[in-house]
């Protein structure tokens, strides 16, 4: 480093590092089984009978589309985004490869196996490795699934959700929609009428599941809304951890993602849902990325229920998640805990909401948000405590770090109780990278990039404790791509 | 749609028959602007409360009282009734108004002090208007806010403060506005304009008292501009009656070095929203929020404020504490606002919240919106009771559960009256206090 003139080196060191690219940008070239652009009650009716669904589904995807038909977009989040329009929307896509579905990962197509190797997840070392099953999702349908067998022995279901809607209609029947209902909110209403597929899990009472299940989602042909559809269902006593990762191809166009996950926690059961999403978030300029406009619900339906929510959120253009808990039943526990980073052009709008109805239930909120280029980043989180909700607790801690001058950061807590036995805790900061921790670091040696990686990650530390360890790995590396000299 | 109609109906006949006695010897330019602000109001109609920032408080309460204009002051008032609303315990410069009417016979004039112009709106109107023009300007208005426009359009009277560059006042400003009992619950909207020059000092006191059985309509507005290193401190006592409705508004800018202090006691009133917000326009100017609200039976108050850094070296610090008992709802909203270019700004913001009753609901919502990265901003809140340990510690010391709890909550409100500077002020406010705790 030239002593003389620290500031402009930096400068320069800035703009070479800022442009660091998506490094998971590429299309696999695969044949695919795609519905043409539009939206109406045929094409509802045509994926599900491409699917083989029973009747009820059919008619609970109606009642959701004639639903949708009466509402508005929503325009509360702290976004902007251009118009997107619903009927230039394709439904449905399906690799033709599943015409004769693999039954091992021998049989799945080479390309498949080829592009999760370029994303650092083959398939079959992952799941020798690292003891994890995995359902994945390759644009809307599940191609390979491992360890289904030693799943099977324990009696834990994990499985597609197409494959669920056939095979354990009745249990789909009496949890889809429990937590969140075909009506409640414009993109899980669309998501409840055009869904293709997602993950099933259904862990009978008092197994402990073995396994960390995962599933990698991918979007891939272009032009391809995806809608998927996770339902995980924790019987008394039974503990699963689940987690979810993403990347996607660079594409110019923006892509509509609507996905809608529900968890449902029975007495002393345990659901750990961990996300890792790194879609593609628009070049330098702002150009494409995905529109991630999830809605993710947990409920902890017995007493002495617990679902945390781990959430690393280094993609897409615009991020819109709420990841929730209903602490239904007594000494239920919710928890949540993110890092979301908006780099470039990026806006993340998301948070928590944490509604205590059981007495003696606890809910912790941990939230990092992190800005850089031209960011925006929010943190919205609404804590409820009703009436009867005796002895509630909630702590939350919500950190802002900013690394430029044209990013944003903003908090906007919502607290709500109506029991004076409760006791709710909100704290917040906001501030950018200490020029004294960086001057530290400097002066015992370590490269200004380096710093600020262990800076980060030291801000960052409380969310990542949290993940499970091989994806606690990942999100470090992607957290380090993602902001690669973004610092000045 | 004839629900609105129905809303604005008492409103639009009070314009109608109030208008000829406001127009008369009024400049042209006056009576269009209460006409266009009545006709924004009428437009916009009462805020719904899918308006973000009326989320926690439906105006149907209000809508359905029908307030009709306040009356001339009567002739006759118990002055034993208002004498806690003064400050006695120093000499001070007092105006007094009667459901929103200038009541010169009660004022207590200090001397007169060259560089300080305290009057009435209402008289500074009659005799000069054009002088006040420049405070009607578009940009001193929320022009979305339908509370200010109807303020606006009934514009009548207030007061008007002045004070030179250089000024330094020893004495403080009061003004006291009374509601009294009248034959039909009645609205006023009394204006405030101070504006104080460069370097000038100021302590200002304003008090809303309201007597037994007044149910009327406060819906205050108050203008407050600071010039480069001008310093003021601003304490609001709101003690209006169990059956008064009270909306308040107060819009400061500041400019360079300017210090604006203010403390809001929220202590009485049956539905209250106060809105207090600031602009600190140019670097190292400062503002402090202190704020107090105690709710109990039936009562809502909803408190909003707002901080706009909008230069560099800004500094901001609040403070708001909410005592919430009875079958009562509170409502805080604070907002810290860093523009684009306010680097080095510093701002800070909590709000504590006792709730002590089962049919009590406190909602609260600090917020932060930052758009420049060499900040440092944090904002805290907390919801909860009293300390059990302390609690404890009191009655194993003999107190009865009654003082203890008593002694914990006095501590807990003097955090916030710790932070009034000027002596006679923080006195006058303990005072308030008292009163009204000891009435609970």
């Amino acid at each position: 480093m030239n002593e003389a003139a620290p500031a402009v080196t930096q400068a320069s060191d800035v703009e070479n590092l800022v442009r660091g690219e998506y490094r998971h940008g590429f299309v696999t070239d695969i044949e695919a089984d795609t519905v043409a652009p539009g939206l109406n009650e045929d094409v509802i009716r045509l994926i599900s009978a491409k699917k083989y669904e029973p009747q009820f589904m059919l008619e609970w995807r109606l009642k959701a589309f004639r639903h949708w038909l009466t509402l508005q977009e929503p325009h509360w989040a702290h976004v902007r985004h251009a118009p997107i329009d619903y009927q230039s929307i394709s439904y449905y896509s399906a690799p033709k490869s599943k015409q004769n579905a693999p039954r091992s990962l021998d049989e799945v197509d080479p390309k498949l196996l080829e592009t999760y190797e370029k994303l650092g997840v083959p398939l079959h070392e992952r799941a020798k490795l690292a003891g994890v099953a995995v359902d994945a999702v390759f644009d809307s349908v599940s191609v390979a699934t491992t360890f289904r067998k030693k799943l099977a022995e324990a009696g834990i279901i994990f499985c597609a959700f197409s494959e669920a809607v056939k095979s354990y209609p009745e249990l789909v029947e009496k949890y889809l929609g429990s937590v969140v209902p075909y009506s409640d909110n414009f993109f899980a209403t669309l998501n409840s009428a055009v869904f293709t597929d997602g993950s099933f899990v259904f862990v009978p009472k008092g197994v402990r599941c073995p396994l960390e299940l995962s599933t990698y989602f991918r979007i891939n042909a272009a032009n391809t809304g995806q809608f998927e559809r996770t339902l995980i269902i924790a019987e008394e006593d039974a503990h699963v951890s689940y987690l979810e990762g993403c990347t996607a191809p660079m594409r110019d166009e923006n892509q509509l993602h609507a996905a809608v996950v529900e968890l449902i926690a029975l007495e002393g059961a345990q659901i750990k849902y961990s996300t890792v999403q790194n879609w593609y978030p628009g070049d330098a300029n702002g150009v494409g990325g995905i529109y991630n406009f999830v809605t993710k619900r947990g409920e902890c339906r017995g007493a002495d229920s617990r679902i945390s929510w781990t959430q690393v959120e280094t993609g897409s253009a615009i991020t819109w998640k709420y990841p929730s808990v209903l602490l239904r039943g007594d000494n239920s526990i919710g928890e949540f805990y993110s890092v979301a980073v908006a780099n470039h052009y990026q806006q993340a709008d998301t948070g928590t909401k944490m509604i205590h109805i059981g007495r003696n239930t606890r809910s912790t909120i941990v939230s990092k948000g992190i800005s850089a280029g031209h960011g925006q980043n929010s943190y919205r989180g609404l804590v409820k405590v009703l009436a009867k909700a005796e002895n509630a607790r909630n702590y939350t801690q919500c950190d802002s770090l900013l690394m430029s001058d044209r990013c944003g950061a903003h908090t906007f807590p919502y607290m709500e109780v109506k029991n004076p036995t409760a006791k709710v805790e909100h704290e917040a900061t906001t501030s950018k990278i200490s020029d004294d921790q960086l001057f530290y670091c400097r002066s015992r040696g370590v490269a200004t990039e380096d710093a600020v990686n262990m800076i980060v990650s030291g801000f960052c530390k409380d969310v990542f404790k949290e993940l499970p360890m091989e994806f606690a790995v990942e999100a470090q590396r992607l957290l380090a791509v993602t902001l690669e000299g973004a610092v000045g | 749609m004839n629900a609105v109609s129905a809303a604005i109906r008492p409103y639009a006949e009070g314009f109608k028959s109030l208008e000829p006695v406001l127009t008369r010897s009024a400049p042209a330019w006056l009576t269009a602007l209460r006409r266009e602000a009545f006709a924004r109001f009428a437009n916009h109609g009462f805020p719904g409360e899918r308006e973000e920032d009326w989320k926690y408080t439906s105006t149907r309460p209000l809508e359905k009282r029908g307030f009709v204009p306040s009356l001339i002051a009567p002739g006759t008032i118990d002055v034993d009734a208002i004498e806690p609303a003064f400050l006695r315990e120093i000499p001070a410069h007092t105006l007094v108004f009667i459901n929103g009417q200038h009541a010169p016979a009660l004022d207590t004039a200090g001397s007169d002090i060259a560089g300080l112009r305290i009057a009435s709106l209402g008289k500074a109107l009659q005799q000069a208007a054009d002088k006040l023009q420049a405070y009607f300007a578009p940009a001193s208005a929320w022009s979305d806010d339908p509370f200010t426009a109807l303020n606006t359009a009934f514009l009548r009277d207030g007061a008007v403060i002045e004070i030179d560059d250089g000024m330094r006042l020893e004495q403080p400003l009061q003004l006291i506005f009374l509601s009294t009992k009248q034959a039909q619950p009645g609205a006023c909207h009394p204006r405030i304009l101070v504006r104080l020059g460069r370097h000038a000092h100021a302590t200002l006191l304003e008090t809303y008292h309201g007597l037994e059985a007044a149910a009327n309509l406060t819906n205050g507005y108050a203008q407050i501009h600071l010039g480069e290193n001008a310093q003021l401190e601003h304490l609001r006592v709101q003690r209006e009656s169990a059956q008064d409705f009270h909306v308040n508004r107060v819009r400061v800018t500041q400019q360079h070095g300017s210090r604006y202090v203010s403390h809001t006691l929220n202590l009485g009133g049956l539905w209250v929203r106060t809105d207090l917000n600031t602009r600190l326009e140019a670097p190292e100017a400062e503002a402090v929020f202190n704020g107090l609200y105690w709710t109990d039976q039936g009562r809502h108050v909803d408190n909003h404020t707002r901080i706009d850094h909008l230069a560099p070296r800004t500094r901001s610090d609040e403070l708001y504490r909410g005592i919430i008992g009875g079958h009562s709802h509170a409502v805080f909203n604070g907002k810290v606002v860093v523009a684009k270019h306010a680097m080095k700004t510093d701002a800070a913001q909590i709000n504590n919240n006792l709730l002590l009753s089962r049919q009590a609901e406190i909602d609260t919502k600090p917020e932060l919106e930052i758009y420049a990265d060499d900040v440092q901003c944090s904002h805290g809140a907390s919801i909860g009771q009293l300390d059990e340990q302390a609690l404890f510690y009191l009655r194993s010391r003999g107190l009865d559960p009654e003082t203890a709890r008593g002694l914990l909550i006095d501590a807990f409100a003097h955090a916030v009256l710790d932070r009034i500077a000027t002596p006679a002020l923080q006195t006058f406010a303990r005072r308030q206090l008292a009163a009204v705790m000891g009435a609970s």
